[in-house]
């Protein structure tokens, strides 16, 4: 799982959750692969982004070094940024681990990098 | 639009995930059909809902360089297996054990693919999570399909596109007049008789 999916993922689904977002990340073996750089998808994806949610997930799995907070204005001609982005976003993957729900408490395990979010029927609204 | 190398793929897999056939690579021609609308659209985020062995995925990853592709799928070695599919064909995908769209957030995707289980069935053999869950479709074989095409309004971003195969058996003016209702203009792009089965690509769009 990389951390752009992460920022689209949430446990909503379960009964009673109200947003259940953003899921918080436990990883036990995280890898990086290299990805070819796309600054013009880059500029595409940022703005769809929910960055906070981004910056904190590649802070709880140890790869958040350099990342700014937030986006600045005109991002898109700062390189420096983008190229941080584009690692994290596309390049840092968590393989296993698991996800859990902010309200439920409900855990997801990740597994060979794929995340279980099935739910039973009587979880589900 | 290429077709993804998949002799990475152990022949013994298949007898838990569905193997590639005409209807998947009816789906791709489809795709290919329309390459000029997609290509003036520039997604941004493709996804296919049960991608099976991630071929069709893939296969839109390829001709797509710069949209990021998800799959989901609830049979969890289909989801193995289409991650292994995408990185044997370079594309980078996330695949995610899912059923259908339920924990996407909303907006995002300005590509969805389905190739749903279609085939007319018996209630009760729909809706595990093994191989059946590729093929048996339940009544109309629409059990599956009706349940995503609620959810399209609301995942697809506003100038998204919804490609959905069906069979003849599915009654797809029915789907027509549901996707109508819930605001989509649509078209037939591609149809191919297989054997004794009708098989059809729609779109959808608003």
């Amino acid at each position: 799982m990389k951390l752009i999916t992460h920022n689209m993922l949430t446990s909503k689904c379960i009964k009673g959750v109200l947003t259940g977002y953003p899921l918080a990340i436990n990883a036990t073996d995280v890898k990086v692969t290299e990805v070819d750089y796309n600054p013009d998808f880059l500029s595409r994806v940022i703005p769809k982004l929910d960055w906070e949610v981004l910056w904190t997930a590649a802070n709880s799995i140890g790869h958040g070094e350099g990342l700014p907070k937030a986006v600045e204005p005109k991002f898109e001609e700062n390189e420096e940024f983008l190229k941080k982005a584009h690692k994290v976003l596309l390049e840092v993957e968590v393989e296993e681990g698991y996800l859990t729900c902010p309200e439920s408490g409900r855990q997801f395990p990740i597994s060979k990098g794929i995340p279980n979010m099935l739910l039973t029927e009587a979880e589900v609204q | 639009m290429e077709t993804p190398y998949q002799n990475h793929i152990d022949k013994e897999d298949f007898d838990h995930v569905y193997e590639p056939a005409e209807d998947s690579f009816l789906l791709i021609d489809a795709l290919e059909k329309d390459l000029q609308y997609l290509k003036a659209r520039n997604p941004t985020f493709c996804l296919e809902v049960g991608s099976g062995s991630g071929v069709v995925i893939t296969a839109f990853g390829m001709a797509f360089p710069g949209t990021f592709c998800m799959s989901t799928d609830i049979n969890y070695k289909a989801c193995v297996m289409s991650q292994s599919t995408a990185n044997h064909n370079k594309v980078s995908l996330d695949a995610v054990n899912m059923n259908l769209i339920d924990s996407f957030t909303d907006n995002i995707f300005d590509v969805i693919l389905f190739n749903p289980p279609y085939v007319v069935t018996e209630s009760e053999e729909c809706g595990g999570k093994d191989i059946t869950a590729s093929w048996a479709g339940g009544v109309k074989g629409r059990e599956v399909t009706d349940k995503l095409l609620d959810m399209i309004p609301k995942k697809l971003t506003h100038n998204g596109t919804f490609y959905l195969l069906l069979i003849e058996e599915n009654i797809p003016d029915e789907v027509a007049a549901i996707m109508s209702a819930l605001g989509f203009k649509f078209e037939t792009i591609i149809k191919r008789k297989v054997r004794n089965e009708q098989q059809l690509v729609m779109k959808f769009y608003r």
